[in-house]
């Protein structure tokens, strides 16, 4: 026992009960449970999205990227913008016809808006299929932290376990109210963490942040910027577009945009989280550090650049006190995705097919699905494999194919029939599969590309099926009369 | 479409031009690689554009709806 590992389990156990108070004098039923009564002011929802920003994917993946790719890093600023501009105009439409129907996921909105159930199944099960691997990248970011900062006391799998049984159990007991306190706490943890670490050892080891670039830019040149293949700058605007697109598409955003008490709240979030997203430079900073500092990590190792350097720079308690921070950037925003994925399965997927399950039962199932899903994002932890980058990449493939579908629900009137946007994410999500399973990209699918083209993110691909084949049925479909009626009936 | 709102582009044009045209890493600015440091740069700028923008957006004026009337 060390005093890292004694710091990390504090921090866990009083994440635990930060939850269990948050759910005290509340009556939990599925409105509540998910979306916190609809009842949160500004602040709460600033906290509940950002937090979602602030997850393992920034913490280890974002300082390892940095550590090992250089400059295609940087994407993540750029649909950082990009993602907060669109939320001005597309988040208030979707929650106040979310709002005045009491719709309290996504499916339901998708449901609601073409009226059909069956798209709602569809829309949550691309939901909860698309949650694993955010998951499995929480899961693996905690088991890397629990074992990397016990000092290989703990293994990266026992790590992992622990990890999972917390945030189920947290889940099972709170809902959303627990993930919007403990947020705050991540929060100010993270953010300390972040700039202490991101500021201290560019000056500890190169004596200034300026004097840290030159010396990687001396040592390994063009590191810092863009290659001319590969992740250039074609591969990291068209990964912006993907990711930007994606990003309010995740069924836990779309729900945490459900929580808010208005739409200015709403608004106001597109000028605020792009300056909170700035944490993320103290982060690159900290993953350039370790370049020179702890050169030779490979493969998904550089996820762990992170700790790396912090342990080879600072005391136990300190690297206890990152490790603390870690922990919560992962199981805050993995008891945020495996409530989602529990809710979508037990409202949207056993809810319609059971037609006469009441409120009280369908809040019963979600929580036994909690323990469920965790289980099969377990199994694929445990497989190993990639980097916290590359599944997230992946995962955000599979949500943006619900981005034109969505898109075309909010025009005054659509355009789309049922049928088109059934086929449309069908289409999507096949071609993402094919791609992401046979590790295609858009070079070797399409060698007579011209070079700069084909470095395109080869979500892509699937995205532009996706719209041809949502024009293409559209217009095969429509009957004159199905265009209108119902869009009258929601102005109404 | 009011003019306000166009200012959104700015930002938008800023992340899509970035890789192309500020892809080097010399000079550094605020002792950040060029394109780093346009990055966070047009991240302010996304802040400050879009805070311009909610100031000036009639939606944002007056009291606010309550919950259950909508628009």
């Amino acid at each position: 026992m060390n005093i890292s590992i004694v710091l990390i389990f504090f921090t866990i156990a009083l994440v635990l009960w930060l939850g269990l108070r948050a759910q005290r004098g509340k009556d939990m039923n599925l409105e509540q449970w998910t979306v916190g009564g609809r009842g949160f002011g500004t602040a709460i929802v600033f906290l509940l999205m950002a937090g979602e920003i602030y997850t393992t994917f920034v913490f280890l993946g974002g300082s390892g990227y940095a550590y090992g790719h250089g400059g295609p890093a940087y994407y993540m600023l750029g649909y950082g913008s990009l993602c907060f501009i669109l939320s001005y105009w597309l988040l208030p439409p979707i929650w106040r016809y979310a709002q005045q129907r009491k719709l309290v996921s996504q499916p339901d909105f998708f449901a609601a808006k073409y009226d059909s159930p069956a798209l709602g199944i569809l829309v949550a099960v691309v939901g909860a299929v698309a949650l694993i691997p955010y998951l499995v990248l929480q899961l693996r970011g905690l088991g890397i932290i629990v074992s990397v900062a016990s000092y290989s006391v703990i293994s990266s799998t026992q790590g992992t376990v622990i990890g999972a049984l917390v945030i189920t159990a947290y889940v099972m007991v709170s809902g959303i109210h627990g993930s919007a306190w403990t947020s705050v706490l991540k929060d100010i943890l993270v953010m300390g963490v972040a700039i202490f670490l991101g500021l201290y050892l560019p000056f500890h080891y190169y004596g200034g942040i300026g004097h840290m670039f030159e010396a990687i830019e001396q040592a390994k040149p063009g590191f810092l910027a863009l290659p001319a293949k590969g992740e250039s700058a074609v591969w990291m605007v068209s990964t912006i577009l993907l990711s930007t697109l994606g990003f309010y598409m995740w069924p836990h955003m779309f729900m945490a945009s459900f929580s808010a008490k208005g739409e200015r709240g709403l608004r106001k979030n597109a000028f605020v989280l792009p300056i909170y997203q700035l944490m993320l430079l103290f982060i690159f900073f900290v993953g350039f550090a370790a370049v020179l500092q702890v050169p030779g990590l490979k493969g998904a190792d550089i996820d762990l650049a992170l700790f790396k350097i912090s342990m080879a720079t600072f005391d136990p308690w300190v690297v206890g006190l990152i490790g603390a921070a870690g922990v919560l950037t992962a199981i805050v925003p993995g008891s945020m995705i495996l409530m989602a994925a529990a809710t979508l399965v037990a409202n949207n997927i056993y809810g319609p097919l059971r037609a006469r399950s009441s409120q009280v039962r369908i809040i019963s199932v979600a929580r036994l699905m909690a323990p469920a899903v965790m289980g099969v994002a377990l199994w694929f932890t445990l497989q190993g494999g990639q980097t916290i980058v590359a599944l997230l990449l992946m995962a955000y493939s599979l949500v943006t194919q619900l981005f034109p579908v969505l898109l075309a629900s909010l025009l005054r009137v659509n355009p789309v029939t049922k049928v088109a946007a059934f086929a449309s994410i069908l289409v999507g999500e096949a071609t993402v599969a094919v791609l992401s399973l046979n590790k295609l990209s858009v070079a070797t699918l399409f060698p007579f590309l011209p070079d700069a083209l084909k470095d395109l993110n080869v979500g892509m691909v699937a995205l532009t099926l996706n719209v041809l084949t949502l024009i293409v049925v559209s217009a095969l479909t429509r009957a004159p009369r199905h265009a209108g009626p119902r869009l009258q009936q929601q102005q109404g | 479409m009011s003019w306000f709102r166009s200012l959104a582009l700015l930002p938008v044009a800023s992340v899509l031009l970035g890789p192309f045209v500020g892809n080097r890493v010399a000079p550094l600015v605020l002792g950040m690689p060029f394109l780093l440091a346009w990055m966070s740069l047009t991240l302010v700028l996304t802040s400050v554009v879009m805070a311009i923008v909610y100031r000036l957006d009639p939606a944002n004026a007056g009291p606010e709806h309550a919950v259950g009337e909508g628009e």
